[in-house]
């Protein structure tokens, strides 16, 4: 990965000036420590911070076509640059480059605007047509890479994260209501919205033209599924073999580097399927990397430990404790620049340092897996409630919540009355578009008990009437279960796991992650299997476990999938209070910030330093408060020292 | 203070996380007001034992009991009755 960054005047006026594109790209020095690069004419400026991952020597940007009348700043990976430029050879297109990044210029002059549907990548690219005066900037199709842009005094600023945009901006950025009162909703705002008012993100899929000084959006790739059930057909048999192939295929071109590549392992199915494919097909040597857990109930080392002896693989592990948290909360704030709602990315922080120190730069993670494929609670979940809502009245239905959690005891009448309570959420609603995430946004949404009168007062559009508007309207053709893959891959996934707890994290540290459940061809297969190949019954990723478990021994295919999790409320309470916990919960500080009712806030401390505060709800509110709190010291109250001065 | 007081003010601070009195009604079902969930029983459940030293049985558990101010007050003075 790499960081860019650019202004275009939208209207004629002075040149962009070289210092503004320094003072941008030097806020991504964390994304590309190995170099910059600078374009510049009389209407654009583009910059480049360069992560050298595919040929060194020769790679640097920004890259230009044969008459350099096209020019781009690329930040990602093309995994197919080899056939592409192959093709493109043979089409007549000289390279001056072994880079994947030239493939773009070459591809773009070949197809036009239509150049990005030929790419199998993770991208965020800038491309400059000096001929036409078009600024086109594109996104990979699942939202892996991140871009963001604003429009500020007839220029057009962006830059792969909102710091780089912040020094250029002119004026103390401020927070967007409407986006908190969503990422307290669905975890992450509803794109392209950010925590920063009217700072965008181009969205995942998504390719925005800039053209005499007009900005057109189109969505050139989304998640789609069947409509009235017209499934792929063929055997299981055979589906489960079309599906190992594609895997093999999608990990080995994520192999791709002039760099060694490494892998984490997590102990779960995902990740597990991953090193054995790198171990059976990569042809490159297997190198690990993992986290554990103090806390005995998150920890999932000895099923690490257990494929690392299987497999063989040399292995690096890192371990994290509360404190550990606490000190490197604040910098994993300024990396994902947004609230969040649990501590789960700082341990990834800590990861990709532990990458990075080993002198990896490259690594595959198991992400996505769960969205694609059918993994997640959350699927099992809609799939009991909708067979409930066709009998709302059974008293028998609502029991097949057993089978969500073993480990509860359900015969007790209080614990099936609860759990009732809360998966029964619209269950008299089946046919609701968002169906499937009524239990969990109801959840979510306690953390906005503790907003301000004024916060409130800014709230205008209902937050479930946002995001079902940026539905496709296909959605509601389509099964129930496709309609929560969908919400999933737009909302928890796309807003929250591959930024906050994934780009972000890794991008702290000069890391960048490669993700091949979500190569695009895997996921248009995976989109046209029937549901029920995907959880059978209640048994999640069938397929996957029948295509792979051949590699893996039976604990790990047969192991009960336990949730990513670190330490919350007791990382900040748990014995030490870090200092900043204290400063910016005083009553003072929330209430001059004003997004917080400061009473609130001091009775959920008081119940915290009591040893009250255990369940879900209160976890999320204090790690979403405090990570607020942070986020304002950081890029509102300290926008002249952070941001005009550079933080790194 | 009296045991209606004492339970009020707990569901007050601890899960509606305010002072102001009317945001509670003493009959209304934590449950269909979403005052409380699973895990807010269970709080309430060890706020009541260390509060009045009663036992809470597994059995006792149920909403008849524990879903409003009024059902917790009726069921603890049951509970001091027979210690």
């Amino acid at each position: 990965m790499c960081g860019i960054a650019g202004i275009l005047n939208l209207q004629p006026a002075r040149p962009v000036g070289r210092s503004e594109l320094e003072q941008m790209v030097g806020m991504l020095y964390h994304r590309g420590p190995d170099g910059t690069g600078y374009y510049q004419d009389e209407t654009v400026g583009l910059g480049h911070a360069r992560l050298s991952i595919i040929d060194i020597a020769g790679g640097d940007q920004p890259i230009h076509n044969e008459t350099e009348s096209v020019w781009v700043v690329f930040n990602g990976e093309i995994f197919n640059y080899i056939e592409l430029r192959q093709e493109l050879e043979k089409q007549g297109h000289t390279f001056y480059t072994h880079s994947d990044t030239e493939v773009l210029v070459h591809l773009y002059e070949q197809y036009g605007e239509a150049f990005v549907q030929h790419l199998n990548g993770q991208f965020a690219i800038a491309m400059w047509d000096k001929r036409a005066q078009k600024l086109i900037l594109v996104r990979d199709r699942i939202g892996i890479v991140p871009l963001f842009y604003t429009q500020r005094d007839n220029r057009l600023l962006f830059a792969s994260e909102v710091k780089a945009i912040l020094p250029v901006l002119g004026e103390r950025p401020e927070l967007n209501p409407a986006a908190l009162d969503q990422l307290m909703t669905f975890w992450s705002p509803v794109s392209p919205q950010t925590i920063f008012k009217d700072i965008f993100e181009v969205s995942p899929g998504e390719q925005l033209v800039i053209r005499n000084g007009e900005l057109s959006r189109s969505r050139y790739w989304d998640w789609t599924f069947p409509e009235d059930e017209h499934y792929a057909t063929g055997s299981e048999q055979a589906l489960a073999e079309q599906l190992h192939d594609l895997l093999i295929d999608a990990t080995r071109i994520r192999l791709r580097a002039d760099v060694p590549v490494g892998a984490y392992l997590s102990g779960g199915l995902d990740s597990s399927v991953l090193v054995a494919l790198i171990h059976h097909y990569g042809g490159v040597p297997l190198r690990t990397f993992s986290i554990g857990f103090d806390e005995k109930s998150l920890d999932e080392s000895s099923y690490q430990a257990e494929l690392i002896e299987h497999l063989g693989a040399d292995h690096s592990r890192i371990q994290c404790g509360s404190a550990d948290i606490a000190e490197n909360f604040v910098d994993a704030i300024w990396h994902t620049e947004s609230p969040i709602l649990r501590t789960a990315p700082v341990p990834m922080s800590l990861l990709s340092g532990l990458v990075r120190k080993n002198d990896y730069k490259v690594v595959l993670t198991g992400e996505g897996a769960d969205e694609v494929l059918g993994g997640y609670d959350i699927f099992k979940e809609a799939k009991i409630r909708q067979f409930w809502a066709r009998s709302p009245q059974s008293a028998i239905r609502p029991l097949l919540l057993k089978r969500l959690y073993p480990y509860l005891d359900i015969s007790k009448k209080q614990t099936l009355v609860y759990l009732e309570q809360f998966f029964g959420a619209a269950i008299d609603n089946p046919s609701l578009s968002y169906f499937s995430h009524v239990p969990r946004w109801i959840t979510t949404a306690k953390c906005k008990n503790f907003f301000s009168a004024g916060m409130k007062e800014h709230l205008q559009d209902d937050a479930h009437e946002v995001i079902e508007k940026s539905f496709p309207q296909a959605l509601n053709r389509w099964h129930p279960f496709n309609k929560g893959q969908y919400i999933e891959a737009k909302s928890l996934m796309g807003g929250y796991l591959l930024c906050s707890q994934g780009d972000r994290m890794l991008m702290s540290n000069s890391v960048e992650g490669r993700f091949p459940f979500l190569d695009h061809r895997v996921i248009e297969f995976a989109n046209q299997l029937p549901p029920k190949l995907k959880m059978k019954v209640l048994n999640e990723k069938y397929l996957l476990k029948r295509a792979m478990g051949q590699y893996l021994p039976p604990s790990i295919t047969k192991r009960y999938k336990q949730p990513y999790r670190a330490p919350d409320i007791p990382a900040f309470f748990g014995g030490h209070t870090p200092s900043y916990v204290d400063e910016l919960l005083q009553p003072d500080v929330i209430d001059s910030y004003g997004y917080f009712d400061s009473a609130r806030v001091g009775h959920l401390i008081r119940k915290i330093k009591a040893g009250r505060a255990v369940g879900y709800k209160d976890n999320m509110a204090l790690v979403g408060m405090l990570s607020t709190q942070v986020w304002h010291h950081l890029f509102i109250e300290n926008y002249q020292s952070n941001c005009l001065g550079g933080r790194r | 203070m009296s045991v209606k007081e004492k339970v009020r003010n707990y569901i007050l601070e601890n899960c509606l996380f305010t002072d102001d009195q009317s945001m509670l009604v003493n009959d209304e079902s934590f449950l269909e007001k979403g005052i409380l969930d699973s895990t807010g029983v269970l709080e309430i459940i060890v706020f009541l034992e260390d509060e009045y030293g009663i036992t809470i049985e597994d059995e006792e558990m149920i909403p008849e009991n524990l879903d409003s101010v009024s059902n917790i007050v009726k069921f603890v003075g049951t509970k001091q009755a027979t210690a």
